[in-house]
């Protein structure tokens, strides 16, 4: 029997916190986290975690998971279990609404503060806005990011600073459109970025790269963007 | 694009900027001093006073202790705006950081004038 510890919060009922204990019978099975949280929701429908695409594709259920962030759904027991303990609490620094499910409005609130959306004012050609391979290759590494929070959650600058510093998931997707060619707006989005918080609150610690469950890089993006700012000031 | 008045280039790249080149001035002057030591193991007085009555060794000098002001200027605004929030501590945060904050510039300017008067009263 696997012994699984869960973060519990119902602000309704707890006055508190409380980490409940389980017992899951995984009958020797390497099967992910999310599996778990079924098993257990099955016995106890009060149990509250987001979740739904079930295959690391739409970012709902990043969870802190024996001390690391990451999804539920794409990450294996045998990644995740020590001593036969798993350990499973909220994505941390985001307020809890309940048990695992954490208010995402400061870190969407900084999404939004980046325009993550194609600014070009230039007339529309007939077909479509064309790029080189090698203009498209620019943004590998950057779209794929799903917003699931996992690296803005697990980065303290953004613990300390959520309302002011980015965070690495803003901030990959911010340099997702300043990498773009088709983007118009490189200047106007650079000027919006050069403040002491939102991108050089970014130490460089690199816990966005250590968590990132689709394997990317933010403070690399973080790195570009500030090689575009000095580009640009100096 | 966050407003700030208390930090020490009010720019993020020039924080950042003076962040980096302070700090190489800070590590050549280390290496030159630890150097200048064991490469004078018999060093008096007279021969210490005469290099730091040198006015290129004032000047290195000098630059250092302003690379370290500005250094300690832009990490200690860091440290206190991370900490002393109004998120972490409270609604009296503000008052408490801009305490902090024109206490550390104070004190920070005032090291820089007395290394002058030391520097140049040798």
């Amino acid at each position: 029997m696997l012994n699984v510890s869960i973060y519990r919060y119902n602000p309704e009922v707890d006055s508190e916190p409380y980490m409940q204990d389980f017992e899951v019978d995984t009958q020797g099975k390497d099967i992910m986290v999310l599996d778990v949280l079924e098993k257990l929701k099955a016995d106890d429908p009060t149990l509250v975690f987001r979740r739904s695409c079930r295959e690391g594709v739409c970012g709902s259920d990043g969870m802190n998971i024996s001390g690391k962030n990451g999804l539920a759904c794409v990450t294996p027991l045998s990644e995740a279990v020590v001593k036969n303990k798993l350990v499973i609490r909220p994505l941390p620094g985001l307020p809890v609404i309940r048990d695992l499910v954490i208010d995402m409005s400061q870190f969407y609130a900084q999404y939004e503060k980046i325009q993550p959306y194609m600014i070009n004012n230039s007339p529309a050609p007939a077909i479509e806005r064309l790029q080189s391979p090698e203009e498209r290759a620019k943004l590998d590494g950057l779209y794929e990011c799903i917003l699931c929070a996992c690296c803005s959650t697990a980065c303290p600058s953004f613990w300390w600073n959520p309302d002011k510093f980015i965070g690495p998931s803003g901030l990959l997707q911010a340099y997702r459109f300043l990498a773009d060619s088709r983007d118009t707006a490189t200047e106007e989005r650079l000027a919006n970025l050069d403040d002491p918080f939102s991108v050089f609150r970014c130490h460089g610690i690199m816990n966005c790269v250590q968590v990132c469950p689709k394997g990317l890089n933010p403070t690399k993006a973080i790195g570009h963007i500030r090689n575009m700012l000095i580009n640009s000031a100096t | 694009m966050v407003t700030t008045v208390t930090s020490l280039g009010r720019s993020g790249l020039s924080d950042w900027m003076i962040q980096r080149i302070s700090a190489w001035v800070m590590t050549a002057y280390l290496v030159f001093i630890i150097g200048y030591f064991f490469a004078n193991p018999d060093l008096d007085y007279a021969q210490w006073a005469e290099l730091n009555s040198s006015l290129p060794m004032r000047m290195f000098s000098l630059v250092t202790i302003l690379s370290i002001a500005a250094h300690a200027w832009i990490g200690i605004w860091c440290v206190l705006t991370d900490y002393i929030t109004v998120r972490l501590i409270g609604p009296k945060a503000t008052a408490i950081r801009i305490i902090f904050q024109l206490g550390m510039i104070a004190v920070t300017s005032l090291y820089v004038v007395w290394a002058i008067d030391i520097l140049w009263g040798i």
